[in-house]
């Protein structure tokens, strides 16, 4: 298969220009100059792409329309028909969402001494984090300091983060690293043990750690094992569709379905923890997304509908290199790191346009800008447009091998569509890759509702409007070990709940039905629907 | 779409779908909301390994749905969980590498040499080597070539030995980065300067500064070179 003909034509341009832009350095946008570019190209900033939310916590704000019709919707469940006098789990700590963020809370939750139960979508370890390619940030190299980790962290998140959470990631970002290290995680290392550190956008020092192009994988097979040598109770194919609250509105477990039997499973819960990730899959702006399949946004349905408050809910992140060829692989991520180990974005001509190392938000503006403004796009036969990133740098820059060491993955799923990146550069444009926004939390994890904690990607806050590449998998990390500890603790020294109640459910729906909202529309949506509407119109009964 | 369609058969179950499409797309695009088989849809979770044969071929061909084309006559199951074999351990007390090994899991003796583990890889890996690597307590050899495997469960499934090669890799995985590779000396360092409290007053006076000060200092920040 590979390129066709069209396409090998741009790459020709591309060699040609690559001696001179071997030596070409382009300087960093001022802040004006991001902003001017944000504004006119950055997809959040379409006018038809949100609209304001008219129930709940955060009635009136902007969010992503896909979000706004699943908050405006109704509950999968009658509060009348729940029998919630039948208990079928009694728990210090639930943990709800299988990925990074909650596999780590419910390990450490049961490290402090709790009664741990974890149910999940899917299978244990499903998620985003399966899918992280870079790596984990953190500073732990001579030259580097939690200080500047802040600095770049919190200038990358346009100023908006909540400074305590930022404080918490970057401080705690080395004992993450040593605590993956420690159960067995096997990091990129020097000759000499040393941790390989790579650069990723807005980073003022190279300061990602990773283990080869399957960081996220990697930490999560082993956090799993762990959790499977403890005997950590799981449930898989478990979503959660609805909190519990008692009488005072506190947390008091959770209502699960049983994906296959469609049974519901009631959960009490002295604490419980969402690390359900983030909202990908409802594909917003109608882009690709780089997100697991379960990445729908139950999570915030369901804390949303309890009464928490989500925060910087109108801020998404695209990042600038998915793949746009071949059309099997579209919207998959390509990973920051080979920018950040050299190779360059190229338009159809053998240009470069953008610092390949700005943050993700103005390199993905800049790469729209690139095709949709400025039509320097290369085109693909099935008619998608996109820009190259030339893979080939790596190796000239890092020497022979490179690319096998750090990035066979890459190497391998190119190769089954007979594309060789040692040789040739692999077409890109932005793909949907992360909520920056979420539930809004305080540096040990606690949510507005007393009993709830929340880490990892459904959490809002730490990251402002806008992620850096490796702050993710160490956020996840980071919080979901807070939040970890701190339910377990509030489990053993809080009172139990009183009653459980779905009463915050009933308000809601009282709440919908007063603004008009008709019934029909269910959520959380638990699974994409890919389905055609040509099947569906036949499916008659 | 649907520019040429081709026959396939979804478990003995003829439908016909658009060529080009992914395993995983087609059933989709047949009608199947799919809720085990399907994960990242990236192939990195091993949630959909397929098992397939085509016209004129007695051998069993293996991919993963999200990765793998349709081509015309095939005819595939997923396989998406098998009960395989984990040992049960505590990292922190173990004894010798191979000793522990052959303790957690003494089948690994049984290993035929026969690869049919390497002929059902999806990810090209070729276990019966990390097996026998492993075997010998090189189990640096045994990471290295274990380390792109996505436990989706082929190889287990189809060993007339009935190992579980992929349980054996990150058992031997996690023992060699814990024990076998020195903690790096940078990290020790800057892990205790963390816990010795020595960046909270830097980090919370940053915290507490105005965003005119913060944007000031973000701008000026110097980079390292790339």
């Amino acid at each position: 298969m590979g390129y066709p003909r069209e396409m090998q034509e741009s790459i020709k341009r591309l060699e040609a220009t690559r001696p001179f832009r071997l030596r070409q350095e382009i300087p960093r946008l001022t802040p004006e100059e991001k902003n001017r570019l944000l504004e006119q190209f950055h997809p959040d900033f379409r006018p038809d792409g949100m609209r304001p939310v008219r129930v709940g916590p955060n009635k009136g704000q902007r969010m992503q329309n896909e979000l706004v019709d699943l908050l405006e919707a109704y509950s999968r469940i009658d509060p009348e028909r729940v029998d919630l006098s039948h208990i079928d789990y009694d728990v210090d700590v639930l943990v709800i969402g299988g990925g990074g963020g909650g596999a780590t809370a419910a390990l450490i939750a049961h490290e402090n001494g709790a009664r741990v139960l974890l149910a999940t979508k899917l299978r244990l370890g499903d998620s985003n984090t399966i899918m992280a390619e870079g790596g984990i940030a953190a500073a732990t190299q001579p030259n580097d300091s939690p200080y500047l980790h802040f600095l770049d962290t919190i200038g990358g998140g346009r100023f908006q983060n909540k400074r305590e959470l930022v404080w918490a990631l970057v401080h705690d970002a080395p004992l993450v690293v040593e605590w993956l290290k420690d159960l067995g995680a096997m990091f990129d290392t020097h000759p000499n043990g040393d941790l390989v550190v790579s650069f990723a956008g807005g980073h003022c020092r190279r300061r990602v750690h990773s283990c080869k192009d399957l960081s996220g994988m990697e930490f999560m097979r082993v956090i799993r094992d762990e959790l499977w040598n403890k005997r950590v109770e799981v449930l898989e194919f478990s979503p959660a569709i609805e909190l519990l609250l008692d009488e005072k509105d506190r947390c008091a477990g959770a209502i699960l379905m049983n994906l296959e039997t469609h049974e519901h499973i009631i959960v009490r819960a002295r604490a419980v923890i969402l690390a359900t990730g983030g909202i990908g899959r409802l594909h917003p702006n109608n882009f690709p997304t780089t997100n697991h399949y379960g990445a729908t946004a139950d999570g915030l349905v369901i804390a949303y509908r309890a009464g928490a408050r989500l925060l910087h809910m109108d801020a998404i992140q695209y990042h600038p290199t998915g793949a746009a060829w071949p059309e099997q692989m579209l919207g998959q991520l390509i990973t920051e790191a080979l920018r950040g180990n050299g190779a360059q974005l190229v338009n159809v001509h053998g240009e470069r346009f953008i610092n390949e190392l700005e943050t993700r938000d103005v390199v993905s503006s800049a790469i729209i800008r690139e095709v949709r403004h400025r039509k320097n796009g290369v085109r693909t036969p099935t008619g998608m447009e996109g820009v190259w990133l030339d893979t080939p740098l790596i190796d000239i820059l890092g020497g022979e091998g490179k690319l096998d060491r750090m990035f066979a993955g890459i190497v391998h799923r190119f190769r089954e569509y007979g594309i060789d990146v040692h040789k040739e550069p692999i077409l890109v444009f932005p793909t949907q890759h992360y909520q920056n926004g979420g539930i809004e939390i305080d540096a040990e994890g606690r949510t507005d509702i007393p009993a709830l904690f929340a880490a990892g990607e459904v959490a809002g806050g730490v990251q402002g409007k806008n992620r850096l590449g490796g702050n993710s998998l160490l956020d996840i990390f980071v919080f979901g070990r807070r939040a970890g500890k701190a339910a377990a603790l509030f489990a053993k020294e809080v009172p139990p709940p009183g009653k459980l109640t779905l009463e915050h459910v009933r308000r809601y729906h009282e709440e919908l039905a007063a603004e008009g909202i008709e019934k029909g529309r269910v959520s959380p949506l638990l699974l994409p629907d890919y389905t055609r509407p040509e099947v569906k119109q036949r499916r008659y009964s | 779409m649907p520019e040429s369609l081709i026959p396939i058969y979804i478990m003995g179950k003829r439908y016909e779908v658009p060529e080009g499409l992914t395993i995983m797309k087609a059933l989709e695009w047949a009608g199947y909301q799919l809720i085990r088989g399907c994960g990242c849809r990236g192939g990195f979770c091993g949630a959909c390994a397929t098992v397939y044969r085509v016209p004129g071929n007695f051998r069993l061909q293996v991919g993963l749905a999200c990765q793998t084309p349709v081509t015309p006559h095939m005819n595939l199951v997923q396989m998406p969980f098998f009960p395989a074999n984990k040992a049960i351990y505590d990292l922190d007390k173990v004894g010798s590498p191979l000793e522990t090994l052959l303790q957690l899991y003494p089948e690994i003796t049984r290993c035929l040499g026969c690869n049919t583990c390497t002929s059902v890889c999806p990810q090209k890996l070729q276990p019966m080597y990390y097996v026998a690597a492993a075997l010998r307590g090189d189990f640096a050899r045994a990471a290295e070539l274990s380390f792109d495997c996505i436990m989706c469960g082929l190889c287990a499934a189809r060993c007339p030995a009935q190992l579980a090669p992929y349980n054996i890799a990150i058992f031997v995985r996690r023992y060699y980065s814990k024990h076998m590779r020195p903690k790096p000396k940078h990290l020790i360092e800057r892990v205790a300067e963390i816990r010795a409290g020595r960046y909270d007053q830097a980090l919370s006076e940053l915290a507490a500064a105005s965003e005119e000060e913060l944007k000031k200092l973000y701008v000026n920040r110097e980079f390292e070179k790339l």
